[in-house]
């Protein structure tokens, strides 16, 4: 158990501080919902492409890039550099462009441009339900987290609550934070709050990730501690992935869905200051993320090859006095291996709980804890706050983007259509703009619903590994929205119908495959099977990626299909929303102003050569890993 | 957004290194805090590199918020020379 010192919570403290004091600073430019929702549509393309990284390592992320990396070994990095580089370059090429380019307000609003009202509807409902769970997932991890550190228990066991109380009061004091600054600042300031998140990673982390390979003794030091403890019992890494091959597929059939579809990591797109910024943000997400395996996979790798903490007791004589000095270490972690503890059926206290084991004896190990573990063990006291300040940046980051996203796709997608419908009249009498107050109330209602399922978790004890419950919403819902989108951007004969009748079925065969299969050696719930079991993949991961390719496959077959026996889409519809801006065209578009310094002069760079160095560079990053 | 970001962003950084600085620089006898660094006041050296990068970004960002204010008292000048 770490000691927080109170230099450690006053670093804490001051991140916390800034992230409020700009949302208290940008509160005065807010004039509408526009300004609200997408901060103005006036933001150089460096904020949104670090702010695109920023809401794509929530806690989620964060903690589960270390399991990876303790799980499958230092090669994840590679799987998580490729998985998302390539799908990033492959958006800012293609994707982003047709977005901005179409003048839509948020995905489901393209889909609107592009097909029609009920697609975007259908799109909309689906991405709140999404962002949503992914909202009350991140907090119920940090909850976990905090709970397993005792982050929390300083401020709260004085007051007599119970553990119980107190991991409820972990998720509900940091949801309310979100809500304060989401409200107060709006897009805008969660942007800013990202941006601040992804230097404060690359601050906090790296003392980490350097002490710790000292202690472990160097590079090779570690992929061989990994390749060692993959053959011990305890730490037998559940190898459900198999071939690389396998994983790289996997990679990008899930996360392209991600990066090209998801509005809360977009949502930055659509408030670049013009198209040419809109184009570049992701590919400054994909030259950040270049390192960042580097910083987040390696400490799960460190932790699980450090020596696994046992209770000791030393007697040792001193002027005729015997001394015992006994370190008393929880079960759970002598029965974990390196840092990472065995998982047990606790929540609220997991030192306390049963030891879960699996079907042969050995204890399952609670991956999700090897980053968290690592920061008390070699930070001393005042780099420590910098390393908790990541972890709950990082749960902000991901939790307000969720907000912020709900928000938007709430108000233009669902409030503003149907108070179009309703009342014509009455619009035009009002002088306020009604949207921004709805958008206010959406992040409430978002923020009460994101921290109440959270709390209904916390009681779950049989759930998934987190990147396998985060596969799965992808796969559920992500996935057959690419299949959507590409059509539309890339297939002219694509029509509404089509478009809404394949992304309904798309999800419909991602949750009979959901409901069909289960991974080996889990129970039928959450983690599948709940229809009936007819098949047993190997891991949660191999089931995701069936899932994911049935949504898709179906989704193209039934949009094929349904388009072809309907009338083709207007040539007006057509105009703005179909295909790309060419690269020439966007640069000609930006006229001759040259911007001075290093720093601009690359960024300046034709898009298409930024691709390609960031894709080398990509590469050689997973050469190191592999 | 009429605010430049790295002004407060700097802040942070320049306040956060200065608590760890004083911090490192306070503790610099008591060895057994830096035992698990190796005996390196990390919390020192870590805090001073934070303060240099936050001052850096505060001087980044003074210069950029100078360009937007000016952006904005000349914006309707610059869109009629635009036009042209």
């Amino acid at each position: 158990m770490p000691n927080l010192a109170a230099v450690d919570w006053m670093i804490v403290l001051v991140y916390f501080f800034f992230a409020i004091a700009i949302g208290i600073s940008l509160r005065q430019f807010i004039a509408n919902s526009g300004d609200y929702l997408l901060a103005g549509r006036a933001l150089p393309a460096w904020i949104c492409g670090l702010a695109m990284v920023g809401a794509s390592l929530g806690s989620i992320e964060m903690l589960g890039m270390g399991a990876a990396g303790a799980r499958y070994g230092a090669a994840s990095a590679s799987f998580f550099g490729l998985g998302s580089i390539v799908p990033l370059v492959f958006a800012a090429l293609f994707v982003v462009p047709a977005y901005y380019g179409s003048k839509a307000r948020s995905v489901p609003d393209y889909l609107r441009l592009r097909f029609d009202a009920k697609t975007r509807t259908a799109n909309a409902a689906l991405f709140l339900l999404g962002a949503v769970v992914y909202a009350a997932l991140s907090l119920y991890v940090m909850a976990r987290v905090g709970a397993a550190l005792g982050l929390f228990d300083m401020m709260f066991r004085a007051q007599t609550l119970g553990s119980r109380g107190v991991s409820l009061l972990s998720v509900v004091i940091p949801a309310a934070f979100v809500l304060i600054f989401v409200l107060l600042g709006g897009f805008g300031a969660t942007m800013y709050a990202q941006v601040m998140q992804f230097f404060v990673i690359v601050a906090g982390l790296l003392p980490v990730v350097l002490m710790g390979l000292k202690q472990i003794g160097g590079w090779g030091a570690m992929k061989a501690s990994f390749s060692a403890a993959a053959h011990t019992g305890a730490g037998a890494p559940a190898s459900g992935v198999g071939a690389p091959a396998l994983a790289a597929g996997l990679g990008f059939v899930l996360t392209a869905g991600y990066w090209c579809t998801d509005f809360s990591l977009l949502q930055a797109t659509f408030a670049a200051e013009n198209a040419d910024a809109a184009r570049r943000a992701p590919l400054i997400a994909a030259a950040a993320r270049v390192l960042l395996p580097f910083l987040l996979v390696v400490p799960g790798v460190i932790a699980l090859g450090l020596p696994t903490p046992h209770t000791t007791e030393v007697t040792h004589t001193d002027n005729g006095a015997i001394y015992h000095e006994i370190d008393v270490v929880p079960r759970a972690a002598e029965q974990g291996q390196g840092l990472i503890p065995a998982r047990t059926d606790s929540i609220a206290e997991p030192a306390a709980g049963n030891i879960l084991r699996d079907a042969k004896g050995h204890p399952l190990l609670d991956y999700e804890m090897a980053t968290a573990n690592l920061l008390p063990f070699n930070l001393p006291t005042g780099l420590l706050g910098l390393g908790i300040a990541v972890l709950l940046a990082c749960l902000v980051g991901g939790v307000s983007s969720r907000i912020a996203a709900v928000s938007a796709v709430f108000t233009y997608d669902l409030y503003e259509p149907w108070r179009s419908k309703g009342n014509d009249g009455a619009r035009e009498q009002e002088s306020k703009d009604p949207s921004l107050a709805v958008a206010r109330w959406a992040v409430v209602g978002a923020s009460i619903l994101a921290a109440g399922l959270a709390c209904a978790m916390l009681s779950v004890h049989n759930m998934p590994g987190l990147l396998d419950l985060l596969a799965l919403t992808f796969a559920v819902l992500n996935a057959p929205l690419l299949a959507t989108v590409l059509l539309g951007i890339f297939w002219k004969r694509a029509t509404g119908n089509g478009a809404f009748a394949g992304l309904l079925a798309g999800v419909a065969a991602a949750l009979l495959h959901y409901g069909v299969t289960l991974p080996a050696g889990e129970t039928r719930g959450v983690a599948g099977g709940w229809i009936t079991v007819l098949h047993h993949p190997p891991s949660g991961l191999r089931q995701n990626l069936g899932t994911a390719l049935c949504a898709i496959l179906v989704n193209v077959l039934v949009t094929v299909i349904v388009s072809l026996l309907t009338a083709p889409p207007p040539a007006a519809r057509l105009a703005g929303t179909l295909g790309a801006p060419s690269f020439s065209q966007l640069h000609r578009e930006k006229g001759g102003k040259r911007r001075s310094g290093y720093i601009a002069v690359a960024l300046d760079l034709n898009p298409a050569a930024l691709a390609g160095i960031v894709l080398l560079a990509a590469i050689a990053v997973s050469l190191i890993f592999l | 957004m009429n605010l430049d970001l790295r002004i407060p962003m700097g802040m942070m950084f320049s306040i956060a290194g200065a608590v760890l600085f004083a911090f490192g620089l306070a503790t610099r006898t008591r060895a057994e805090l830096y035992s698990r660094s190796f005996g390196i006041n990390v919390d020192l050296w870590w805090g001073l590199g934070l303060l240099m990068f936050g001052i850096i970004l505060v001087g980044m960002g003074r210069r950029g918020q100078g360009r937007i204010e000016a952006r904005k008292q000349g914006g309707a000048l610059q869109k009629k020379t635009k036009k042209r």
